[in-house]
């Protein structure tokens, strides 16, 4: 298994590597690499070349700003579970990191490598789109960004425009002071792609009453899905009204078949997780009275 | 495309094609046979080497994306050639390998969790090996040999207890 050959460029400015992206519609970018060189190596793609973007010091770092936590689009998936920043801050991110592929993909794979490709059943579009974020894009006419929800449009398809390139991912940061984080996969083996992932962050005030609270499911649609159940604030998270609240809200989740699980196991399994991630979200809230702590 | 390396603590160089991986110039250009291929794709793990002391997929790297860091193969972990390292020799000790072809890929990820901790849990060494894929062991042996490796890197910096070095001579007697 070879890659077909290609020109390989290492541009020494995020501008020069969106010029290069826009002057040539065979051009692609490459940062970690994870998912694209398997691609190259089965000739799925065959770019005629390759823009290495890993080492542009423009999309490294993790940084807190004006009540967000922004992701730079090169942070390996490694150096964001290991963030402390992230895991005070954006806990639910945390939380999903080990399930991302295994040690070895997650030393090399990028934060913003895993959007891009937009895996409909990977975790951390799936958290991006939960949560809220952001996506920070660097365009030829400078500076963008777009909501995860507006970002994702169908398998590994984004709204990314011709020259465009992911430069971050703003995580926004809960104010709430108890927060708590649940999260739920199947998959034939652990870190294999997701039939069905649901990942939830409830906050809850002193009397343990649901402040605000977030729910997403992925590899359920054809991207990940934010469902609404926002009817859980001002409840206390009891079975009878997570159980309820996510029924309404998934009732017409629209699923794929495929030769791993068919539409009506994917359906169903989700309701479970969904229940599942709100009730450990809720029990992680209550045990944890710091913020954001795990 | 000229690169240049920094293998096992040598400065190498080699004129490579762009689309060739990291896994084949080592084994190729530098004949370090050690590093195996496997699947090219990413699934195995057999061409896991470290990159900066990361386990990391030899095979999804192209190695003119590779210059600047510290790659470290299976032939630089031994102190010193015919020589086993702690790791290494654990894995003969408890039968850890048998066709030997992901051999080198668990002992590098092996290598890197122990340089992180001496007291790993099974499922710490479990999560650690968990993208090397091997067909023979049943994996049982190999997490013996990781924690077996371990034991021993616990003490071996440590001064021997007087009693334990006397034990062998008094037996002798």
């Amino acid at each position: 298994m070879k890659p077909a050959p290609f020109d390989y460029v290492r541009p020494e400015t995020l501008a020069e590597a969106c010029a290069l992206l826009a002057g040539d519609e065979d051009a692609r970018v490459i940062a970690g690499g994870q998912t694209l060189v398997p691609m190259l190596a089965m000739r799925l793609a065959r770019p005629a070349k390759l823009i290495d973007i890993l080492r542009l010091p423009e999309l490294a770092g993790i940084r807190e700003e004006d009540g967000a936590v922004i992701v730079g689009a090169t942070t390996r998936q490694a150096q964001a579970e290991r963030d402390p920043v992230i895991r005070a801050s954006v806990p639910m991110l945390a939380r999903v990191l080990p399930w991302v592929g295994h040690p070895p993909t997650r030393n090399r794979g990028t934060v913003g490598g895993s959007i891009a490709n937009a895996d409909p059943s990977a975790e951390i579009p799936l958290v991006a789109v939960t949560l809220g974020a952001e996506i920070l894009l660097a365009t030829p006419d400078g500076p963008a960004s777009m909501p995860a929800d507006d970002f994702f449009i169908g398998p590994m398809l984004t709204t990314i425009g011709m020259g465009e390139c992911i430069s971050a991912i703003r995580f926004p940061i809960w104010p709430h002071k108890r927060i708590g984080t649940g999260f739920f996969e199947i998959s034939a083996r652990k870190s294999d792609f997701a039939f069905v992932a649901a990942a939830a962050q409830v906050a809850l005030d002193q009397e343990g009453r649901c402040l605000d609270v977030a729910l997403g499911v992925g590899g359920v649609g054809d991207r990940p899905l934010r469902l609404d159940v926002s009817s859980l604030n001002g409840s206390r998270l009891d079975a009878a009204s997570i159980s309820d609240a996510v029924k309404a809200a998934s009732g017409d989740l629209e699923a794929m078949s495929d030769l791993h699980a068919s539409a009506a196991y994917r359906r169903r399994v989700a309701g479970v997780l969904c229940i599942r991630a709100l009730e450990a979200a809720r029990d992680n809230a209550a045990a944890n009275p710091k913020k954001g702590a795990r | 495309m000229k690169v240049d390396l920094r293998i096992n603590g040598a400065n190498r160089s080699a004129e490579v094609e762009p689309r060739k991986t990291l896994l084949d110039v080592l084994r190729e250009n530098f004949l370090l046979n050690g590093t195996h291929a496997g699947c090219e794709h990413g699934v195995c793990g057999a061409c896991t080497v470290l990159v900066d002391g990361e386990p990391v997929r030899s095979c999804l790297m192209f190695a003119v994306q590779a210059d600047g860091y510290e790659i470290t193969t299976i032939e630089g972990l031994a102190p010193a050639p015919g020589e086993l390292s702690v790791i290494q020799d654990a894995f003969c000790e408890t039968h850890g390998l048998q066709c030997g072809y992901c051999t080198p890929g668990m002992i590098l990820a092996a290598h890197a969790l122990l340089q992180n901790t001496l007291t790993p849990t099974r499922e710490d060494i479990a999560e650690a090996i968990s993208g090397n894929i091997c067909r023979c062991t049943g994996y049982g042996q190999i997490i013996e040999a990781v924690q077996f490796a371990a034991d021993r890197l616990r003490v071996a910096n440590t001064p021997r207890p007087a009693a334990l070095a006397e034990k062998p001579v008094v037996e002798a007697k």
